[in-house]
């Protein structure tokens, strides 16, 4: 359920665009923990120049109890309240999986470019391997062509996703280690190679929205952006099966 | 002892080599801002700044301004300069090691900066350097004879500061002055103490995964790597199976103990001068010692907070998450101190406690973020944005700054025997932390708007990121402006110091009406008496006015103000 925010706050921090479902509740946790560390901010330096200005000609002895021990309780219960909120909401999005409906995507980082992949019709990835990888000849990620999975396997440079419809995103690399975030999903995992992540969110506004690589990964690593297309269901379906055309006239 | 291994000679020698290491780092930093903001800049007698070319001076900023400035300075410089004086010895534990230790180090600045000019540049994986990236030349220019000079710099620096590190553990430990109980130690002297006992566990890990990364890069080893990756279009097969991920919790395991070398000194520094300043005994002095030690304890425990989304177990984030939280409290133990400390006392606003009460003002505003990227679920949002960019540059980069200038002002009469200049020192004061505020506090909202860190430019890219980042680039502006100030402003604190230097001794032997025994009289160690100190630190009499120093005997202290 999104939770409503004053659009104040939001302009006041300039957070983009949330456009997923777990979005909201991290934004307003997030403006939540920033309201109360501008106000923590605000009241130390109130307490800093106060001293300075309130002198006493003899020294005054605050009982450390006050100035001390109970501040710091205080302090203590504010930030477990805090920790134990934010470990709820990231329980929620990473210590169980995807849900067995959500949509499968895999997405591969080469430096400096994002490929998406679907699996098709039989919802299985084929086999790839990286000595067949051969971007040139449209081949990036190495699919085997001897792999009948392979054969209906959907690469695009573009992730698009419908609205509405869980995603369980599995992320790799074949080179060094990318930084896969989408902002305006409030979503980042690293990509790392030799290894797969896994990654669940559902998209809830149709836009374009930008995909950015989060983890210095070469020279090129400030323009390896793609952008996310979240569609309406219908217009996803569209073009999923325009690109399995496309798919079937490159191998008949 | 001769002349190059005396402690103060050492001191100085580290503290040049920090001055060298700021007057290459600040500009680069500049000249990443520069581009940053007009793309089409062109540095001058070099061109426009090329991908690559930030990302190497990205590289090279954090390399020296971490390791050559922010653990040199006060972890090697003031240490050796001022600690065997504040705990009443003569000399540092290891004389002969201890100027090894800052011969080490300047043949590591030297080859540091030598990645400049060897084939393919400076290496531009960052001061981390996270393999594949770092493990192969294919993967970028600079990765190539670059990356191997680094790691040499930074293994050369490694084992000089744990060289470094023991001689100052064992100088504590061994030579301090009768009497000088560790109860009664100075707070610096504790800064300095948890800080080594921290670069010892810390540098020798360092060392270690260097040199498994050179057996990775040169040895055909697979420690950090995968057993197949295809980096530039080449496949590399490893006999091992290894993951890039060991790299990250060695790396870490080093680089967040590594803060809190950088900034322990300068805490143990402020409440001293607080202390003094404020002509009382900082508040809770055993709970400030309690709270170092714990900082340093903590500070163990929380590497993986730079891992929440490197592919941890998501259960591992939880338990570093707990224990970043925790550190928070012993470190608003120590602001609640500072605070209790300063209150109705009667501060005497001089340039060190300007500086000081800088650093407290620069470690809460660095601080109250920290609790904030200490939660995975916003880290997520965060990690590698501005945000972070702001938070480390506060807490570390500028509260360390500032505590190296509150020393620079503090202890400059007792080392060149003259006093810095009053008035420009205030003015030096109000302009920095002007600048520095409005350098790094705007970074907080380019980073919540998603500004990513390590980008070469941030226009002519696709339009959905033109679209996220265009907000920005206002703020841009106005940080790259206030950046090139805090530059220029520094230029007073150069005039003051040289000055100063030319004229003829001022000051005298201890104008602060310090109690520590670094100021004491000469005549106190010349004396055929043994010193016995029996004495706390910042004793003074009720209104202020006496003081009750370390070097004197106890006959006295009735009329102190003893917590």
């Amino acid at each position: 359920m999104p939770l409503t925010q004053p659009l104040t706050s939001r302009s006041f921090w300039h957070l983009p665009v949330n456009a997923s479902l777990h979005g909201p509740a991290v934004d307003h946790h997030l403006l939540l923990n920033l309201w109360i560390a501008l106000a923590l901010l605000g009241l130390a330096h109130l307490l800093l120049f106060a001293s300075l200005i309130r002198r006493r000609s003899v020294l005054h002895q605050t009982p450390q109890l006050f100035s001390e021990y109970l501040p710091l309780v205080a302090i203590t219960l504010l930030f477990i309240f805090l920790g134990v909120r934010a470990e709820q909401l990231w329980a929620a999005q990473r210590y169980t999986g995807a849900d067995l409906s959500a949509m499968q995507v895999e997405v591969t980082g080469v430096q400096f470019a994002w490929y998406f992949r679907y699996p098709g019709h039989d919802a299985h990835f084929g086999l790839t391997n990286l000595s067949l990888a051969d971007a040139a000849a449209g081949n990036p990620l190495g699919l085997d062509p001897r792999d009948p999975y392979a054969a209906d396997d959907i690469v695009s440079s573009q992730l698009v996703l419908p609205a509405g419809r869980e995603v369980d995103l599995a992320l790799r690399s074949t080179d060094v280690i990318h930084g896969f975030a989408v902002p305006a999903l409030r979503l980042k995992q690293n990509a790392m190679p030799g290894e797969t992540a896994h990654i669940h969110f559902t998209p809830t506004i149709p836009g374009d929205y930008a995909i950015l690589c989060t983890q210095v990964c070469g020279s090129g690593h400030y323009r390896m952006n793609a952008t996310l297309r979240v569609l309406p269901l219908d217009q996803f379906n569209a073009w999923l099966a325009q690109q399995d055309a496309a798919q079937q006239g490159v191998r008949p | 002892m001769s002349h190059w291994t005396h402690h103060r000679t050492v001191g100085l020698g580290y503290l040049a080599l920090s001055m060298i290491a700021v007057a290459v780092g600040s500009p680069i930093s500049w000249a990443m801002r520069l581009h940053l903001t007009w793309p089409d800049w062109s540095l001058p007698l070099h061109g426009s700044i090329l991908p690559e070319e930030y990302l190497a001076l990205v590289t090279m900023h954090g390399t020296l301004m971490l390791f050559f400035v922010l653990t040199v300075a006060p972890q090697s410089g003031f240490s050796n300069l001022i600690l065997p004086a504040q705990l009443g010895a003569s000399r540092m534990a290891f004389p002969r090691l201890n100027a090894f230790g800052l011969w080490l180090t300047s043949a590591a600045l030297v080859t540091l900066l030598a990645a400049f000019f060897v084939p393919g540049g400076a290496p531009i994986s960052g001061w981390t350097a996270y393999p594949p990236l770092s493990a192969s030349s294919l993967a970028g220019p600079g990765q190539g004879p670059g990356m191997d000079v680094w790691l040499a710099a930074i293994a050369l620096f490694s084992i000089a500061s744990t060289l470094s590190a023991v001689n100052t553990l064992t100088t504590i430990v061994k030579l301090r002055a009768k009497g000088l109980t560790w109860q009664r130690l100075p707070l610096t002297i504790w800064g300095w103490f948890t800080a080594a006992l921290l670069s010892v566990l810390a540098f020798s890990v360092l060392l270690a995964a260097l040199l498994l990364l050179f057996s990775d890069r040169h040895l055909h080893t697979a420690f950090f790597l995968p057993s197949q990756e295809l980096i530039n279009g080449v496949l590399l097969q490893h006999h091992g199976d290894g993951s890039p991920l060991l790299w990250l919790h060695l790396f870490w395991f080093f680089g967040h103990p590594e803060v809190y070398i950088a900034i322990l000194p300068g805490m143990g520094l402020v409440s001293m001068v607080l202390g003094n300043f404020s002509r009382r005994r900082p508040v809770a002095y055993r709970l400030m010692i309690a709270t170092t030690l714990l900082i340093g304890l903590l500070g163990i425990f929380l590497w993986g907070h730079h891992m929440f989304v490197a592919g941890l177990n998501p259960f591992a984030g939880t338990a570093f998450s707990i224990s970043t939280i925790a550190i928070a409290i012993p470190a608003s133990a120590k602001v609640l101190s500072w605070i209790a400390t300063v209150w109705r006392s009667r501060p005497q606003l001089t340039t060190p406690m300007l500086f000081a009460l800088g650093f407290i003002s620069l470690f809460i505003t660095g601080g109250l973020t920290g609790p904030i990227l200490a939660q995975p679920i916003l880290d997520e949002y965060l990690h590698n944005t501005f945000f972070v960019v702001a938070h480390f540059h506060l807490i570390m980069a500028m509260a360390g700054v500032f505590g190296l200038l509150c020393a620079t002002y503090y202890w400059f009469p007792l080392v060149f025997r003259r006093q810095l200049s009053e008035p420009l020192g205030k003015w030096h004061f109000w302009l920095t932390i002007f600048f520095a505020y409005n350098t790094f506090l705007p970074m907080h909202i380019t980073g919540l708007a998603g500004e990513p860190r390590h980008y070469a430019q941030l226009t002519g890219l696709t339009p959905a990121v033109s679209a996220l980042l265009q907000s920005t680039l206002p703020l841009q502006r106005y940080i790259t402006a206030s950046a090139i100030a805090l530059g220029f402003v520094q230029l007073l604190f150069l005039f003051n110091f040289v000055r100063t230097l030319l004229r003829k001794p001022n000051a005298s032997s201890n104008p602060w009406n310090a109690t520590t025994l670094e100021w004491a009289p000469a005549e106190v160690f010349e004396s055929t008496q043994q010193l016995i100190v029996s004495r706390d630190p910042c004793l003074y009499s009720a209104d202020g006015t006496e003081l009750f120093p370390q070097w004197e005997s106890d006959s006295t202290t009735a009329a102190s103000n003893r917590e």
